[in-house]
This record gives C-alpha cells, sequence and structure tokens, in this order.
C-alpha cells in the first residue's frame, strides 16, 4: 500500500524544551488517523512539520511522496490545513471567506461544491453573515469547507473539536467519515479520548513521544490487566483510600466510579473487604472493560 | 493573477469594513492639514499688546495707531505705570508692552532722538521674537517718514528684504509640503505593517502560508490597496490645501504626483520591512509611530533646518527618507523646479524602495519560524 506519509526519526527542540523525540509513523492512503494526546503533547509541531511549517531538527519525512523541506512548494498545493486556531477572516462574510480560499488555491467553490456540500449546507443559510458572529459549530464547519474547497489530498486538522459543542463534534465526526469516499487521506489530532474510536488508527502522543499506534481496537484491547470500577457515595474518601490501599496498582477517577488495577494476586473480594475495613461500606467492585483512556494511562504509567 | 487578484480584493474588503481603519485613512489626514495649516501657525495676526505712554503726545498717538493698525496687533490695555507691566503679562493675553518714554515727542523732536522700548513675554520666545521684529521694522518705517526728505543728505543704506516664492512668508508653504510628508509615511508604514502582523497574530497568515501564494503575492496583494488608498489621499490632501489655504502647485503636477508615487511605495516597502521584523501588532504600531513619526518631524527638515543642527544629527537625518522628499516636494510646490534640480533626491529615494522592497521578500518567512 502506498502511504500518504512516512515519518522516521523525527526531533524538533524549542530552545531546551523537546517538543517532538525521536518519532516515527506511517498514515496508509484514504485512513483517518488520529493523533491522541494532552496539550502540549508535541501535536501541533508535529502538524506543522508535516505541513511544511516547521522544518525539524533531524529525521526524514515523505508527506504524499514528497520532502516538505525541498518540495513544500508542490507539497502545499495538494494539503488542506486547518490550525487549532481558528483561522478564518472574521470581518469577511461566511461566502467570502469560501471564494477566498477558493481563488488563492486556484480554484472556484462551483467546481468542488460536490466535495463540501454536505458541511456547506449546514452553514449556506448564513452566507452573508461575518464570520465573526458564527457559533463555534459553525466556525468549524466553515473552516473545515475553507480547507476542503481545493480538492487536497492530505486533509491535516489539529484540534478541530475543540471548544466546540458535543452535538456539533458528533456531526464534525460524522463529515470526516463520509469525506472517506473521496480518497483523502485525513489526519486528526485531538485532546479528547472518546474521539478516537472515530479513526482508523490512532497514535498515543505524550511529552514528544509516540506511545503506541494502532486501531481503536486494538488499543483498548492491548490494556495489560483486569480492570474493575469502584463505586462509592463517598467518592472523595474512595479516592484517598484506594490510592493508600497496597492491594491497589492504579486507581483513576472517571465520571462517578473510579478505575482500578490491582497488584499479583489480590481478587476484587479481598479489595472490598479492605475498603469496609478503612470505613466504605457501600463499595461496588465489578470487572470492567477498558478503554482508550485507560489503555493511555497505562502507557503513561510505563516508562518505555 | 487571479490568485492576487482575489487577495487584493480580500484586502479592500477588510479595509472597507473597518471604519476605524478608513477612519485613520483619509480623517487623519484632513485633520493634520488643517490642524496644521491654522492652529500651528507661526504667522501673527491680533497679538495682545500693551501700551504704557508716559508721553502722551502728537507723536506718540500717532505712532501708537500706525503700529496697532498694521492689523498684526490687537492693543489690549493701556498702563499707567512700569509696575503694571508684570501684571498685565501674567493675565496671559498680552504679549508685548511698548513704552513710551516721558517727554518723547519733544525729545525726538528737539534732540533728534528718542527710546522706546519694546518689552515682550520670553516665556513664548518664537512669538516675542517676531513680535519685537515686526514692531521695530514699524518704528523704522515711521521714523524715515518722519524725517521726511529733509534728512537725504546724511548717508544712508536702507535694505529692502524681498521673500521669493513666497513673499508673504505664509508658513502654509511649509507645512503643507511637510504633512504630506509626514502622513504619507505614517499611514503607508504603519498600515502596511499592521495588516500582515495582524494575520501573523490571528493564525491566518499560517493558512496563507500552507498555500500556492507566493510571498511576493501575498507582500504586493497587501500593497496594491494601500498604494491605491495613499494616492488618493494625497489627491484629497492637496486639493485640500489648495481649497483651504490658496497653495498653488507651482511646477509640474505630473511630476509632483509621480514623485508622491514613488515616496508612497518606498513607504510601504518600508512598512512591509517593519511586519517582517515584528511578531504582533503593538509591536509594528510601536516600530512605526515611534521609529518613523518622531524623526520625520524632528529630524528631516519639516520644522527645524537640517543645517542649523549640530552634525551628528544630520548624519542621522541623512538616512530618513522623508528628508529627501521634503526637499522634492518643497522644489517642485513653492519653487517650481524640474526633474533637473532634485534627480539626486529622487535618486536616493529610489534606492531606498529597492533596499527595502529586496530585504521584505528575502526575510519574509516562508515557514513558521
Amino acid at each position: 500500500m502506498i502511504k500518504a506519509i512516512e515519518a522516521s526519526g523525527i526531533s524538533k527542540s524549542f530552545g531546551a524544551t523537546k517538543a517532538l523525540d525521536n518519532i516515527s509513523f506511517s498514515v496508509n492512503e484514504s485512513e483517518i488517523f488520529g493523533f491522541i494526546g494532552p496539550d502540549g503533547a508535541g501535536k501541533t509541531t508535529l502538524f506543522r512539520i508535516i505541513t511544511s511549517l516547521l522544518i525539524p531538527d533531524s529525521g526524514t519525512m515523505k508527506v504524499l511522496g514528497m520532502d516538505p523541506i525541498t518540495e513544500y512548494k508542490e507539497l502545499r498545493k495538494n494539503i488542506g490545513y486547518m490550525p487549532g486556531r481558528f483561522s478564518l477572516y472574521q470581518d469577511l462574510s461566511v461566502e467570502e471567506n469560501l471564494n477566498f480560499y477558493a481563488t488563492v488555491f486556484g480554484t472556484t467553490v462551483e467546481e468542488n461544491y460536490e466535495l463540501i456540500s454536505d458541511i456547506y449546507s449546514h452553514i449556506e443559510p448564513f452566507k452573508k453573515r461575518l464570520t465573526g458572529k458564527l457559533s463555534g459549530g459553525m466556525k468549524q464547519k466553515l473552516a473545515l469547507s475553507c480547507a476542503l474547497i481545493h480538492k487536497p489530498k492530505l486533509l491535516v486538522l489539529d484540534e478541530p473539536t475543540t471548544g466546540v459543542d458535543a452535538v456539533s463534534r458528533s456531526e464534525f465526526w460524522d463529515m470526516l467519515g463520509k469525506l472517506k469516499k473521496h480518497n483523502i487521506t485525513i489526519i486528526v489530532s485531538t485532546p479528547y479520548m472518546d474521539e478516537a474510536i472515530r479513526c482508523n488508527r490512532v497514535a498515543l502522543i505524550q511529552d514528544g513521544n509516540i506511545l503506541s499506534v494502532d486501531t481503536p481496537q486494538n488499543v483498548r484491547t492491548g490494556f495489560s490487566r483486569k480492570l474493575f470500577t469502584v463505586k462509592s457515595a463517598e467518592k472523595y474518601k474512595l479516592i484517598k483510600t484506594l490510592r493508600k490501599n497496597p492491594e491497589v496498582l492504579t486507581a483513576y477517577p472517571f465520571g462517578d466510579s473510579m478505575h482500578v488495577t490491582l497488584i499479583d494476586g489480590s481478587t476484587p473480594d479481598s479489595l472490598s473487604k479492605g475498603l469496609v475495613r478503612e470505613g466504605i461500606n457501600d463499595a461496588v467492585v465489578h470487572e470492567a472493560e477498558a478503554g482508550i483512556e485507560d489503555r493511555f494511562l497505562e502507557l503513561m504509567e510505563k516508562p518505555q | 493573477m487571479k490568485r492576487f487578484l482575489g487577495f487584493v480584493k480580500k484586502e479592500f474588503l477588510h479595509i472597507f469594513r473597518d471604519y476605524r481603519t478608513l477612519f485613520i485613512l483619509f480623517g487623519i489626514p484632513a485633520a493634520q492639514i488643517l490642524i496644521f495649516g491654522y492652529a500651528v501657525s507661526t504667522d501673527i495676526r491680533n497679538a495682545g499688546v500693551a501700551v504704557l505712554d508716559l508721553s502722551h503726545d502728537e507723536v506718540t498717538t500717532k505712532l501708537t495707531d500706525k503700529i496697532m493698525s498694521s492689523g498684526f496687533f490687537k492693543r489690549t490695555e493701556t498702563l499707567l505705570n512700569y509696575n503694571d507691566i508684570d501684571k498685565v503679562f501674567k493675565k496671559g493675553k498680552t504679549k508685548a508692552v511698548i513704552v513710551f518714554e516721558e517727554g518723547f515727542g519733544k525729545k525726538l523732536i528737539n534732540e533728534g532722538k528718542a527710546s522706546l522700548s519694546i518689552i515682550a513675554d520670553g516665556s513664548e520666545p518664537n512669538t516675542a521674537t517676531l513680535i519685537t521684529n515686526y514692531t521695530t521694522a514699524i518704528v523704522n518705517d515711521f521714523t524715515t517718514d518722519l524725517a521726511g526728505p529733509s534728512r537725504n543728505n546724511s548717508l544712508r543704506i536702507s535694505p529692502e528684504v524681498k521673500m521669493f516664492y513666497n513673499p508673504g512668508l505664509k508658513s502654509h508653504y511649509m507645512f503643507v509640503p511637510g504633512v504630506v510628508t509626514l502622513i504619507l509615511i505614517l499611514i503607508c508604514a504603519l498600515m502596511t505593517s499592521v495588516t500582515i502582523t495582524r494575520e501573523k497574530e490571528f493564525g491566518t497568515m499560517e493558512v496563507l502560508l500552507v498555500s500556492p501564494l507566493r510571498p511576493i503575492q501575498i507582500i504586493l496583494g497587501k500593497v496594491t490597496p494601500y498604494f491605491i488608498l495613499s494616492f488618493i489621499n494625497v489627491l484629497l490632501i492637496l486639493g485640500l490645501s489648495w481649497l483651504v489655504f490658496g497653495l498653488p502647485v507651482k511646477g509640474s503636477i505630473i511630476l509632483l504626483l509621480a514623485e508622491c508615487m514613488l515616496y508612497i511605495l518606498m513607504s510601504l516597502s518600508l512598512g512591509i520591512l517593519i511586519s517582517t521584523v515584528s511578531d504582533n501588532m503593538q509591536q509594528a504600531i510601536f516600530i512605526s509611530l515611534i521609529g518613523l513619526m518622531l524623526p520625520t518631524v524632528l529630524l528631516s527638515g519639516f520644522i527645524f533646518p537640517i543645517e542649523n543642527m549640530p552634525k551628528i544629527y544630520d548624519y542621522v537625518s541623512s538616512i530618513l527618507p522623508p528628508r529627501y522628499f521634503i526637499v522634492i516636494i518643497k522644489n517642485i510646490m513653492i519653487k517650481g523646479t524640474g526633474i533637473m534640480y532634485i534627480w539626486k533626491e529622487t535618486l536616493i529615494l529610489i534606492i531606498m524602495t529597492l533596499v527595502f522592497i529586496g530585504l521584505s521578500v528575502r526575510k519574509f518567512k516562508i515557514r513558521l519560524e
């Protein structure tokens, strides 16, 4: 299979901070590839290297078969980029923004309307409105339309759903799913673990290192221990008690319960008993299926 | 080309959407011309003058009338003794006091000599100098008249001063070219540097860079709208100064407009250069205002003659483009000279423009660092 992106040994530092530390990965053609990781993990830096906006300190990269350092001119024609910050002209209307990006990329809105019609139809009723007056979700859709207007081969979306409400986020991912049929490769970064499931493959990234690259399914099953949820009405006390308990290996709060792993040789029963001894009588312990976030936290705990 | 036009269209939309930009572009030049032309006038008109006449005779009355009827002065008060002088200055309306000594008329006729004091308010040196000069001239004129033809046996040289190009010594002749020079460089450099840094600050530059637009297209796309608008500005300023102050352009209008275009282009490229070295709008504004306005006002020869400055300022001012443009515009507008007399200055401006454009294109970052 031809690779859309191939990166090996990419490093980039800003002064003393290492933004990317010797990372390698590859992205297949027309897949949705997600970079999942907290703020400051190096996602934006990586995307800027892919889009030829930054030059890595070391390592090699091929994007769409081109070198972002030497062949940036040709490469830039084939990339649709949506930076993390909202990057449209607030004082231009919806229509004017779209037309501007179309002309800059040497095309017209009509020519590629079919590609964006799904997305743009949501905001078309407001096309005369100034972009600065749109809601967060609508801005995001317009930015995506602008990034797509020249029918790029590679779509680079840096945290497209940050600061957008849950319904718009879900809609946004539906749209990305539909783009697959146009053979557009999409790389997308997000700090939201729940969005990982929408990608074909995800890379977990932290502190400039890629912890794991796999399908969301395999990432989850990669979880190496049994996972238990523990619930109690006295949540705060439960956290403190679990973290002190010698049987407990890890304990993280997840919504209204705790996700807990136990040391070898311990059982849920002995955990319950231990909690009762500490004065928590209502604790309910269940075995549970690990999510991506559990796996991510596990990978973070383990020094590579 | 289509890309470029799309970019220019977008820039025009930015300008017309933002009423503040429009105001800076057109409101400020008009206001400047009117303010400088009217308020910052160095001519005196109706300056307050008080009289302390200790003699009260026919001669002093005649002389006082002559001074007051000149149009330069307005009589504020009539004083009775020396002690009042300080008081009347403190009130502020009076800028000078004319004192006739006791028995002025008698002495003048009997001894052929009498004293008159002009006491001026030294806290405003320019006005004080002007008032004393004007008064002295009127008094001299008066004595010549008084002496009449009977004294023409004594040798006497009377210099007759004539001001070429600006016979009335009107200050508009100095301010209009100065304001054009100042306004153009300020607005052009400020506007272009701000619009480019704005794209950097709002993150839109990131997307522009990841597009097939070439640096030169981005730069020219930014410059073209401002070039057109600044040129309209020049027409506005010249039209206004002609309508309001009756200031004609003695030389060739075409040459003047061509030189203005060159100067606009130079200022715009300077603006781009500023934007390539500043990361945000504040920096760009700061560099443009402090770095350009003060030197232009103080060192370009706009207000203070360069010849009177210490040598070191002369050297500093020789790297300031406004210095050359002032010479050019004054020559064309007021003296009516042709290109033969200003080709050197023109050439310097052309070279500066080329250097600025070259540096900007070289320094324009095609990436983010």
